[in-house]
């Protein structure tokens, strides 16, 4: 079984990840943190990265959060992209603004792109 | 009220990003029958207790989500009066042809104030529960997935939740369930609303984008059957949301999961029963995160966050 080290820029952390599961599979059975966690099925974004270095496949992404432009630049999502070489990502995707974050009280930093 | 307006939840149309996983998905996965295909490449799917051609169509496309959620009503004439009635509301109706949809009759289209697409139909052929109408068996026979008993509920994620709210109860003769209160302790952030006497007919979250499907839910018959269709979605890796758990909230029992094109779905049992007579329940920001997940007591950010 090929496994390679998945590096998370942002906050220098890193996992290991079989070449037969996704970035986020990987990075969610160790119980480790980073990417959000979402539908799992490349369809609410929130999983978004951007691939600094390394190769990868890739399966259909919703073109609502991917664009053709995005994806040119290395931008997937986690969800739907497994390694085929060591990876380096940095985080883009996050848990949507809502009307919730808006009275939680002040201080609570914005996650919103 | 008596069951002579909209009747009830009758069709889904969601979009998919990989028709033939999707096919397998809902098929082998979610136990419903695939009753057409149409030359458009829409896949048209029942439960297996439905009479109804279809409740969940699926269409392939570039990104996941709802394109309409539409309810059936008593007949052709409410048809048109609720049609009138839109229009005197000052809502833009458009008529969809029967046969646009395989053995779906003329529909009327129209927006809701959060952006979605709403439709009422009045026919759809019976095709029937596999039962007989004439001294029929009891469906016992087990098969293959979750197989639930029907399309139940969906909840919807838009800006003017009020606006939506007050269309359904003024014009198409909805009641309200239940409410949460945001922290001010006036703003509705959500509500649950009946047609029927279900629990809940139609929910909505109030969000900052608009036209976004939070989930289509499934009813089962039991907490056992929820317990089961938990272990159908490990024995094929589905992607589960949260559960299984209960909801405060209407107080049914639930698991929140993924279609694989992201499309969060719940198989749910339980809930009261509601009547017009009964008040509207409702839950201040305190007890909001028992109010969703009765056991957690907790708000997951993905309930808030999670969309197509
Ligand atoms: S988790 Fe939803 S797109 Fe990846």
């Amino acid at each position: 079984m090929v496994i390679y080290t998945v590096t998370i820029e942002d906050d220098g952390s890193s996992y290991r990840c079989f070449e037969s599961q996704t970035l986020l599979e990987g990075m969610e059975s160790l119980g480790k943190k980073g990417i959000p966690v979402g539908c799992r099925g490349g369809g609410c974004g929130v999983c978004k990265v951007q691939v600094l270095t390394g190769s990868y496949t890739k399966r259909v992404m919703s073109r609502e959060h991917i664009s053709e432009s995005d994806e040119a630049q290395g931008c997937v999502l986690a969800c739907r992209v497994r390694p085929t070489s060591p990876i380096d990502l940095r985080v883009v995707g996050a848990m949507k603004k809502n009307v919730c974050r808006a009275v939680e009280p002040s201080g609570v930093p914005s996650l919103s792109t | 009220m008596a069951m002579t307006g909209v009747l009830r939840p009758g069709h889904a149309q969601l979009r998919v990003l990989d028709m033939d996983e999707s096919v397998k998905f809902y098929t082998d996965v979610m136990g419903l029958v695939e009753t057409g295909r149409d030359a458009s490449g829409r896949v048209y799917f029942k439960t297996r207790a439905e009479r109804d051609h279809n409740s969940i169509v699926l269409r392939r496309a570039d990104r996941a989500g709802l394109d309409f959620f539409a309810y059936k009503v008593l007949n052709k004439a409410t048809l048109e009066e609720l049609d009138g009635k839109l229009k005197a509301y000052g809502v833009v109706t458009e008529r969809i042809p029967a046969g646009e949809m395989l053995e779906t009759g003329e529909r009327v289209r129209f927006q809701i104030p959060t952006g979605h697409t709403i439709e009422l139909y009045a026919e759809k052929t019976d095709v029937g529960n596999g039962m007989t109408y004439n001294d029929p068996e009891v469906d016992v026979v087990d098969g293959k997935g979750i197989r639930p008993i029907r399309m139940d509920h969906a909840l919807l994620y838009g800006g003017d939740i009020d606006g939506s709210r007050k269309l359904f109860e003024e014009v198409l003769g909805f009641n309200l369930v239940e409410r949460v209160k945001l922290e001010d302790g006036a703003t509705d952030l959500a509500v649950w609303l009946t047609c029927s006497a279900k629990a809940h007919d139609l929910a909505m979250v109030r969000h900052s984008e608009d036209n976004k499907l939070h989930h289509v839910a499934f009813q089962l018959a039991s907490w056992e059957q929820v317990l089961r269709a938990a272990d159908i979605m490990s024995i094929n890796r589905v992607s589960i949301d949260i559960g299984p758990t209960r909801h405060g909230i209407t107080q049914g029992t639930t698991i929140y999961f993924f279609d694989p094109s992201g499309n969060r779905l719940e198989t749910f049992c339980g809930g009261y029963d509601h009547y017009p007579d009964n008040h509207p329940i409702t839950w201040s920001w305190e007890h909001v995160g028992r109010g969703i997940f009765y056991h957690d007591r907790k708000l997951n950010p993905a309930f808030l966050s999670v969309l197509t």
